[in-house]
């Protein structure tokens, strides 16, 4: 008997070390990036396309590159605080080398290893190139500074416990690069590009599943709105097949559906997506108008 | 043409007033959908796509002020649920920023309506309204949960 509880003990210690190791976050080292000078041009495309502010700027402030952050993103898990990205020395981004922020984006870690939630979307933002990363950073490095320290994440027991999230990362991060599909125009490409990768439109058109992870086989086909209250529309064919790709372009230029305009979080996008080209917003209506029809799970019945 | 406008104005108020007793879902709804309407028909003139028409112009400017002046009135809590509303329950939660927003649409509207003259002057006025008219749906719309209709190709 006792021999057996020494065993399991035993075993205990070692899962738990294994478990140590293998969620021990990876890094992006800074002699793996070769010598490079930035467009911010680019950098402004992607910061529009990967919606920064949308989660980082401050909440209710006209000025939307002032990412001192602090707006709150609700979840099944506990509440997440958007921390300030601004290029401040202290309380943002600004002392971050460049290493640090591809660290960041690809790998979900931060400068000092600790795991970030999956609520900052790098699930999608690890599909983008190492030159839109580093164009991004240094754009962001030309927004103004915010003296503001966000407040800690409010996460319920035991989500607080960031090392788990090391767990998590094993099942979700693929460590692959964006691959374009060698059958399809370039325009398909650089939309499928732009909506998986910086614009990560899966995130929220997606369901997820008990461990928040999205359910690969209805990868946009929407689900119970992940910050808030409502549903997400399903945005493959079985949702959208009477939608035009001009139609969609059109959600994507003012918000303007056939029907109406978009609400909620769609608004924010909106307000970034307007700002890329048109040659980008069409190569994401292509690729959006591309998705093959498929059934997401079903809002419940509207209460009475 | 003026007075043909007030004339209009006038029953569709009158008219309005009388089915939003009975039935403000439908009503704002009506509202939102004449709103897009309007929208689009400026939205193409300030990308070129149709020719400056003042008379659009004047009548999407009009409608829109009516929405604002209506929309308070049509959100009774009775009217929080039913017809696939959009409406969020946060409306009767912070129902003064809900008000204050609409007063702030109304303001756009009223600040514009004689500053569209020109195409110049319109971009700015369409730009400043349009604002007005997100910040509202970004708080208190919820996303549509339409069922689609055919495909189109």
């Amino acid at each position: 008997m006792r021999r057996a509880m020494l065993a399991l003990l035993g075993l205990a210690v070692l899962g738990a070390g294994g478990f140590w190791i293998v969620t021990t976050p990876s890094r992006v080292s800074a002699d793996s990036l070769p010598a490079y000078t930035p467009d911010l041009a680019n950098g402004k495309a992607m910061f529009h396309a990967g919606g920064c502010n949308s989660c980082h700027a401050i909440p209710d402030e006209d000025d939307r590159t002032k990412l001192g952050g602090g707006m709150e993103l609700k979840s099944p898990y506990g509440s997440f605080y958007a921390p300030n990205i601004s290029p401040d020395p202290r309380d943002g981004i600004g002392s971050w080398s460049e290493a640090d922020f591809v660290t960041a984006m690809w790998k979900g870690t931060s400068p000092d290893g600790r795991h970030y939630y999956p609520a900052f979307p790098y699930t999608s933002y690890q599909y983008m190139k190492l030159e839109d990363v580093r164009d991004l950073f240094a754009y962001l490095k030309t927004l103004p500074p915010v003296q503001a320290k966000a407040r800690d994440h409010a996460m319920r027991f035991p989500y607080n416990m960031r090392r788990l999230v090391g767990g998590w990362k094993l099942l979700n991060l693929d460590e692959k690069p964006f691959t374009p599909d060698p059958t399809q125009l370039a325009e398909w490409n650089r939309g499928a590009y732009l909506v998986n990768a910086p614009g990560h439109c899966a995130e929220c058109h997606s369901p997820r599943n008990g461990l928040g992870a999205i359910i690969k086989s209805q990868r946009f086909a929407g689900g119970p709105n992940p910050d808030g209250e409502g549903w997400i529309p399903n945005i493959t064919q079985a949702g959208i097949a009477d939608y035009s790709v001009g139609d969609i372009e059109e959600v994507l230029t003012s918000g303007a559906t056939p029907e109406d305009s978009v609400g909620g979080s769609m608004v924010a996008v909106v307000r970034n997506t307007s700002q890329l080209s048109k040659e980008d917003r069409a190569a994401m209506a292509i690729y959006i108008k591309s998705l093959p029809p498929i059934e997401g799970p079903k809002p419940p019945p509207e209460a009475k | 043409m003026l007075r043909t406008i007030l004339a209009i104005i006038a029953v569709a108020v009158g008219v309005s007033a009388v089915v939003a007793q009975t039935d403000p879902i439908a009503t704002r709804k009506a509202l939102m959908k004449k709103n897009n309407e309007h929208d689009r028909n400026l939205r193409q003139m300030v990308r070129g796509e149709a020719p400056l028409d003042a008379t659009k112009v004047n009548e999407a400017f009009a409608q829109w002020g009516d929405t604002a002046r209506q929309l308070p009135n049509l959100f009774p809590d009775n009217s929080k649920t039913g017809q696939d509303t959009r409406a969020l329950p946060k409306i009767w939660e912070t129902r003064s920023d809900f008000e204050a927003k609409i007063a702030a649409f109304g303001k756009a509207v009223a600040d514009n309506k004689d500053k569209a003259k020109t195409l110049d002057e319109l971009k700015v006025a369409y730009a400043d309204v349009n604002k007005a008219c997100d910040n509202c749906h970004e708080s208190y719309r919820r996303p549509s949960q339409r069922q689609p209709a055919a495909p189109k190709q």
